[in-house]
């Protein structure tokens, strides 16, 4: 055993009983984020309804877990909650159960933050330590972030849809310019400062100007047991504004980088507690498969071995690794498979069967089976403008993370402690508690710092897996998912078709534009042109053949492939620059200064495409982000190969450009695979390649040069930069193909497995 | 079966077949060599046989009998990092990090077989190890950092 982790000594936390409906709408300066877009969110993961949680703590327990010292938050009052916190907040003596992040400023001065937020690699937890430093007027080195400890750290419905810089980090400035007043009021009652005196606030260190005076943080909070919560409705003191910012805005490491590259940092799979057991699952053959028999004589026969059965799950644990691969060899199975389709029949099974009640032309997609119209798509054809019509489609991938889905479970009178890699820990929880028929309140969930997930971690399924075969097994069992496992019985980003038919006049104004996408999803499925007639209709498929979910950017990528696509194709057939038509139908000004800075850096029209090099754009908006993406692409070879890509950004300010550039660079990297090798192969219900050996990724070789222009707005509020940015590859890449050969290819991915 | 990992022997007992890759994570507690797919195709599990990149998930333990075992825990021993290490921090050359370890084992073993690599020999020697998130221009520029030229 590696090292010990200390056995759950969980503060008081009751369950909530509210559990109205509360909504989900926008809060906070400039959040743009609707009700409709989140709930849109949630229910493309497949979630519906509120999750019925309170967090309570009493302010006894609080001090206990914590140490001495000072506990700020913000109240999230009923109908204001947002992802992160639940609604209620009546006054009470102790802590109240609802509020937002929480910090701690302990008796040493070290602050601790609380959020439900997790660290997937996508850096927030150094973005999340800038902007607490930034308002609390705090060095970075002495902030701890405690994240995804659902025991410790208040409700939070999953970190995903580039909401935890818009959302998570807006209230962590608040919260922490709260403590920084906080501390500066009771330095001035400390030195009895005049009420004229202006103190001031500067590494931990607040000075009084009129005498010179000074007191530390830890000085101010030493002994003390002080609770400040500002309600929801309190005006919060006034946030630096982003043009001010000295340690947000500036390109920050990650703060604990070295732990990477030493290897030191424990993800889910190297967890371990004494006397744990390794964990294994046996897989039906294939999706929607019935276990109708079993023999598992002779796995029981191996020594260390227990087999767990209980319905549809059969697992085994043992002392080691290969023996308990052997005790799942030795499993002897039967079941029943129901017919399936087969890959060729995708497409048309995804148009054939509409899921009834759940289409619409939103944000999100709801609204009762109505398209998203305007004007008259009728009175507009009669016009005589020239039409097209094109269809897309878009294969199923994976997200494949490089850490496979894997959690180590232990129960301990009745109640369970699971450490797993999950984007939502608090769903983790309700759904242990459901699998398990237990409440809430026995069930903890950990998050360590993730091998990635890509939108791909929303579930719990190896948490439960390993929670069951350690309940089975009476002693802690770590389960790790094999990557065949990953590829099979994790979730795909959904596959889908998307019909586009527009009409254009001959000056370029386009007059008509319908879109139809089927089963991919509503995300950015509005187009950003100014269009007089739109007809704009999302249509979920009824039981679609593989199991799918939330992927990075969600169904924005193939809603822009589609619409950039069909916008080159438009373009060209009427003789137009794709650039300048783009911006002929557009007005969004921070969309046409995306498009203009990508064109510049790239040198847009300063050579034209020959038949073995081609140059495409695209680009859209979507979570508060705006992009545009140039490509180059070389087309001599056996495949299409990307030689360089240009991207502009705009999210607003940029809280840390190191981390933003990093992710705009992977998003590229990542979106090349979707767009032109990633597919997965299935045949009535089996994965034909389940493995990395059959299923090429974006390697060293297929990376192209890539710029980034980040246009870093100052006088906007600050928007994620973790999805937005895949979207523009995918369809520069086919306008590029376009230009150089003339062949339009309107498939997700291009190119087949070489 | 005695194996020699990071400079010290280790009496391990090992199943027939057992990888290499398990030996170090399971028996030995070394965790920073990571598991991604058992296949060889993906490079997380990369450790140093006798100074060289080795695939640990496709090397039966008992074949690394004998040999020198070096692992991300074996390269900055006394605490200093490596200057690939470095290297990669100063680059931020990841993201969720999962992939490190086995690119930092194959710039170490790239570098120690070919001091200066152009380009192109950077590509062909680090095309077995693969980061999801995509941050392959980072790693290059940490390779050439490592090297001593301009990152």
């Amino acid at each position: 055993m590696k090292r010990k982790i200390e056995t759950p000594t969980a503060p008081t936390v009751a369950q909530g009983h509210n559990y109205a409906d509360e909504g989900v709408r926008a809060t906070g300066e400039g959040v743009r984020a609707t009700r409709d877009s989140f709930d849109s969110e949630l229910a493309q993961h497949k979630v519906s309804g509120p999750v019925p949680y309170r967090f309570e703590l009493e302010r006894r327990d609080f001090f206990k877990l914590m140490g001495c010292g000072l506990v700020v938050g913000i109240a999230v009052r009923n109908g204001a909650a947002q992802e992160s916190g639940r609604a209620g907040g009546q006054n009470r003596e102790s802590m109240p159960e609802d509020i937002a992040p929480w910090i701690h400023i302990a008796e040493t001065g070290e602050v601790t933050v609380y959020t439900g937020k997790v660290e997937v690699g996508q850096n927030q937890r150094t973005a999340l330590t800038q902007q607490v430093a930034e308002e609390l007027h705090v060095a970075p080195e002495s902030i701890s972030m405690l994240m995804g400890d659902t025991d410790l750290t208040p409700y939070d419905a999953g970190t995903f849809g580039s909401r935890t810089t818009p959302q998570m980090g807006t209230q962590l400035r608040k919260v922490s310019a709260l403590a920084r007043e906080t501390l500066i009021t009771l330095a001035a009652q400390r030195m009895n400062a005049g009420k004229s005196d202006k103190l001031t606030a500067e590494n931990g260190v607040v000075r009084n100007p009129a005498t010179g005076k000074k007191i530390t943080y830890g000085e101010l909070t030493h002994g003390q047991k002080l609770v400040k919560v500002a309600s929801g409705d309190d005006d919060p003191p006034p946030l630096a504004s982003p043009a001010e910012w000295r340690v947000a805005g500036k390109p920050m490491l990650k703060i604990d980088g070295r732990a990477f590259v030493t290897g030191e940092h424990e993800y889910t799979v190297d967890q371990s507690l004494p006397e744990m057991l390794v964990g294994k699952v046996l897989r039906p053959p294939a999706f929607r498969s019935t276990l109708t028999s079993l023999d598992d004589s002779e796995a029981k026969q191996i020594a260390g071995v227990t087999v767990v059965r209980d319905g549809n799950f059969v697992g085994v644990t043992a002392p080691d690794l290969p023996t308990a691969e052997k005790a799942l060899k030795a499993l002897k199975a039967e079941w029943k498979t129901e017919q399936q389709i087969t890959e060729s029949e995708l497409f048309s099974y995804l148009k054939e069967h509409p899921e009834q009640g759940r289409s619409g032309g939103g944000e999100g997609g709801g609204g009762g089976g109505n398209a998203y119209t305007v004007g008259s798509i009728e009175k507009a054809r009669a016009d005589g403008a020239k039409t097209f019509e094109s269809s897309y489609t878009i294969a199923y991938i994976q997200h494949a993370p490089l850490e496979p889905r894997a959690a180590l479970a232990h129960w301990t009178d009745g109640k369970v402690q699971v450490w797993t890699g999950s984007q939502r820990p608090f769903a983790v929880k309700e759904e242990l508690a459901q699998a398990f028929h237990i409440p809430q309140s026995s069930v903890r969930v950990v998050i360590p710092d993730t091998g990635s997930a890509y939108g791909g971690k929303h579930t719990g399924e190896a948490a439960i897996e390993a929670a069951r075969l350690a309940k089975g097994a009476d002693k802690p069992v770590k389960l790790i998912w094999t990557r065949e496992e990953e590829f099979t019985w994790a979730y795909f980003r959904p596959a889908g078709v998307a019909d586009v038919k527009s009409a254009v006049k001959s000056d370029g104004t386009i007059t008509v534009w319908e879109f139809d996408n089927y089963n991919s999803g509503p995300a950015a499925i509005r187009t950003p042109y100014n269009i007089a007639n739109q007809r704009i209709q999302f249509h979920p498929t009824e039981a679609p053949p593989l199991r799918q979910g939330s992927y990075r950017g969600l169904a924005a990528t193939f809603n822009h492939f589609a619409r950039e696509s069909h916008m080159d194709e438009v373009a060209r057939a009427i003789g137009m620059d794709p650039l300048q038509f783009r911006l002929k139908n557009l007005t969004d000004a921070r969309l046409r200064a995306v498009f203009e800075a990508a064109a510049e850096r790239f040198g847009w029209g300063k050579s034209q495409s020959t038949k073995e090099r081609g140059f495409g754009i695209a680009g859209g908006y979507e979570k508060g982000g705006y992009m545009a993406t140039c490509v180059e692409v070389a087309l001599g070879g056996p495949e299409i190969q990307v030689r360089r890509v240009v991207v502009a950004w705009d999210c607003g300010p940029i809280v840390n450009p190191n981390g933003v550039r990093n992710q705009i660079m992977g998003a590229v990297v990542q979106g090349l695979g979707g767009a032109l090798f990633e597919t997965i192969h299935f045949d009535r219900g089996r994965v034909l390649n389940p493995h990395f050996e059959g299923y090429r990724m974006p390697r060293f070789s297929d990376t192209p040069e890539i710029e980034i222009v980040v246009l870093d707005r100052k006088e906007v509020p600050p928007f994620g930069a973790g999805e937005t940015p895949i979207m523009g590859v995918a369809p520069a890449i086919a306008n590029a193909v376009h230009a150089a050969t003339g062949n339009r290819i309107r498939t997700m991915p291009m190119q087949k497995l070489v | 079966m005695k194996l020699l990992v990071n400079g010290t022997e280790h009496e391990v007992e090992v199943a027939p077949g057992e990888p290499l890759l398990w030996v170090l994570r399971n028996r030995l507690g070394l965790t920073g060599t990571k598991y991604g797919c058992g296949e060889g195709q993906c490079g997380a599990c990369t450790v140093l046989l006798d100074g060289q990149a080795a695939k640990s998930c496709r090397v039966a333990a008992s074949n690394a009998a004998g040999k020198k075992i070096t692992t991300i825990e074996g390269l900055a021993p006394e605490g200093k990092l490596h200057v690939v290490q470095e290297a990669f921090l100063a680059e931020e050359a990841f993201q969720c990090g999962y992939c490190t370890p086995g690119m930092v084992m194959a710039t170490v073993s790239l570098l120690r077989k070919t001091p200066n690599p152009s380009d192109a020999q950077i590509v062909e020697g680090m095309n077995g190890n693969l980061c999801r998130c995509g941050t392959y221009p980072r790693i290059i520029a940490a390779v050439r950092r490592a090297m001593g030229g301009k990152a």
